[in-house]
């Protein structure tokens, strides 16, 4: 069935899509051409840059009159990338979702207490349509409040969450303070996390920590949105073989052995606004097809165990440094030198720019420095949709590199 | 030509152990005499503020040791050792619309030396000058 679906979403593709068309003319690959999973890998990619090229609509394949809804996601220079939806991608992805939470248990009994951001982002109406589809009650509280957050969990039935990794974390830390314990004040079993990575000795900490069984999500704006969850087993998240076709490729575009890590190249079979055609999402991680113990058998994607490119997720959000290299060469009075350093306190991403003042700017005034610190700071949060901390360092005082400059320094810690 | 309006030297420093030490022993080095100074920290780094006796040659050594410094125009107001002191000089300033950015006193002798940083030190010396308060001048440094 995949085969089929693959061979139907190829032909359409070239048919109605002037980008994809051009790509499989440039190949020399033509859809009658495709008569096997060997075929397709002759396929040609799709990258984040192609998106980016055709910001806002180009790779649309569906007039504005079909679409439902779109969505908006951050940008690696700038550009955003826009995803449409028609009403079947939508059903699609509610779909995608219900499956997920019903396969560790959530029912109509349930209320999720939503977590992730209404808006652009598609983490909160993406878990909150999956929700109501199994017939739940969703709290569609959004992020931040946290107080509130904890206060409706003791007032309402809620029983399940959905949120970040930190921010579960952040959750049990402010439960700590208010001397809230989730255990005996809420009836909170049951949770998603996801948007950002986490390890496996993080999920045991939290689960010992509040008792909430937590569930990982996968996805991206550009699939639809988080999509693909674990099954009550907790291992690995099932890939909807229906629904999306995934490879994993080691560096020279060729297959990985099974169970060998490598990048993630999907393909969504049933999305109509905004096709994927083996498209590089940047993560890495491995499948794993032998059949899971509870049953099902659609292929389960491992743990994401880091990027193919300099992308970081910073408190689920995506950040490139090259954001952070534009903001920087758009302000005159700093010099290009720069350095990130990430860290987590309670698993709470902190986010440190460092970056040099001009000799000519450089001023004893500490007015006008506060001001610099302030602007630079506001205008990194305008592109990059986090705060981050902000340091100016005296001209020639940051690390300089022969070659290939070191601009990151993680020390995010997840044990 | 005598001034009133006193060059200081702004020297930028590091947050962190062992960078005040490494700053003056370059002074030393250079044999610059340090008449009075201020310690101020931004968030982002140090600022040694010093009055030296010869500002343009302790900021080309400096700027040849690869220690960054800027020259600031300051005033040096002379207080006589008295409750009231300062008040006259601070009140004549704020009368005259002159706002003050920062300063460090230290005493001399049987008075008090008072640097201060101002937005239009001309003016400052002008309005100082007519309170009959004595002013430092460049050639005393």
């Amino acid at each position: 069935m995949q085969l089929r679906l693959l061979k139907e979403k190829v032909a359409e593709m070239y048919e109605k899509s002037e980008f994809f068309h051009k790509r499989m003319d440039e190949a020399g690959v033509k859809p009658e051409d495709i008569n096997s999973f060997e075929d397709f890998r002759r396929v040609p990619f799709m990258k984040k840059a192609d998106l980016r090229d055709n910001y806002p609509d180009k790779l649309f394949v569906v007039s504005y009159d079909d679409l439902v809804r779109v969505h908006v996601s951050s940008g690696t220079t700038g550009k955003p990338t826009v995803v449409g939806y028609t009403q079947k991608d939508l059903d699609n992805w509610s779909e995608a979702l219900a499956r997920g939470m019903t396969s560790f248990g959530l029912s109509k009994k349930d209320m999720v207490q939503n977590m992730h951001g209404y808006g652009l982002f598609t983490g909160g109406l993406g878990v909150h349509y999956g929700a109501e589809k199994i017939g739940a009650t969703v709290l569609p509280i959004s992020t931040g409040n946290t107080s509130r957050q904890i206060q409706l969990m003791q007032d309402l039935p809620v029983t399940a969450l959905a949120g970040t990794p930190s921010y579960y974390f952040h959750i049990a830390d402010v439960c700590d303070q208010m001397g809230v314990d989730i255990r005996t004040a809420t009836k909170v079993r049951k949770g998603i996390a996801g948007g950002e990575p986490w390890s496996e000795s993080m999920r045991k900490k939290l689960e010992e920590r509040t008792g909430i069984k937590t569930y990982n999500c996968y996805g991206a704006s550009e699939f639809y949105g988080p999509m693909f969850l674990e099954c009550e087993e907790q291992n690995g998240l099932h890939l909807w073989a229906d629904l999306a076709y995934v490879e994993i490729l080691d560096e020279n575009d060729q297959p990985c052995k099974e169970g060998e890590r490598g990048a993630i190249v999907i393909t969504m079979l049933q999305k109509e606004a905004f096709p994927l055609i083996r498209y590089r999402i940047g993560d890495i991680s491995a499948i794993d097809w032998t059949p899971c113990k509870c049953g099902r058998t659609h292929p389960r994607l491992m743990r994401i165990s880091g990027r193919t490119d300099d992308m970081l997720v910073v408190r689920g959000v995506n950040v490139f440094p090259s954001q952070i290299e534009s903001v920087i060469g758009e302000i005159s009075w700093l010099s290009p030198f720069y350095h990130l350093t990430l860290t987590n306190e309670n698993y709470m991403d902190n986010m440190l720019v460092e970056v040099e003042l001009t000799e000519e700017a450089l001023t004893e005034d500490m007015v006008k420095l506060n001001k610099m610190s302030n602007e630079l700071s506001r205008r990194l949060k305008d592109v990059l949709n986090i705060k981050a901390d902000v340091k100016l360092c005296l001209p020639g005082t940051l690390p300089r590199f022969e070659g290939k400059a070191v601009h990151v320094t993680d020390k995010r810690c997840y044990d | 030509m005598m001034s009133n309006i006193i060059k200081q030297l702004s020297i930028f420093v590091n947050n962190e152990p062992g960078r005040l030490a490494h700053i003056s022993s370059v002074l030393k080095e250079c044999n610059i005499n340090m008449r009075a100074f201020n310690l101020a920290e931004s968030t982002e780094f140090g600022i040694l503020r010093a009055i030296v006796d010869n500002p343009d040659e302790a900021y080309d050594a400096l700027k040849l040791k690869g220690i960054i410094a800027k020259k600031t125009d300051v005033i040096g107001v002379y207080l006589e050792d008295h409750p009231g002191a300062l008040f006259m000089a601070a009140d004549a300033l704020g009368k005259a619309n002159i706002n003050i950015e920062y300063g460090y006193a230290y005493s001399y002798k049987d008075k008090a030396i008072f640097f201060i940083r101002v937005d239009d030190p001309v003016k400052a010396v002008e309005v100082i000058g007519k309170q009959g308060i004595k002013l430092v001048s460049d050639s005393e440094i």
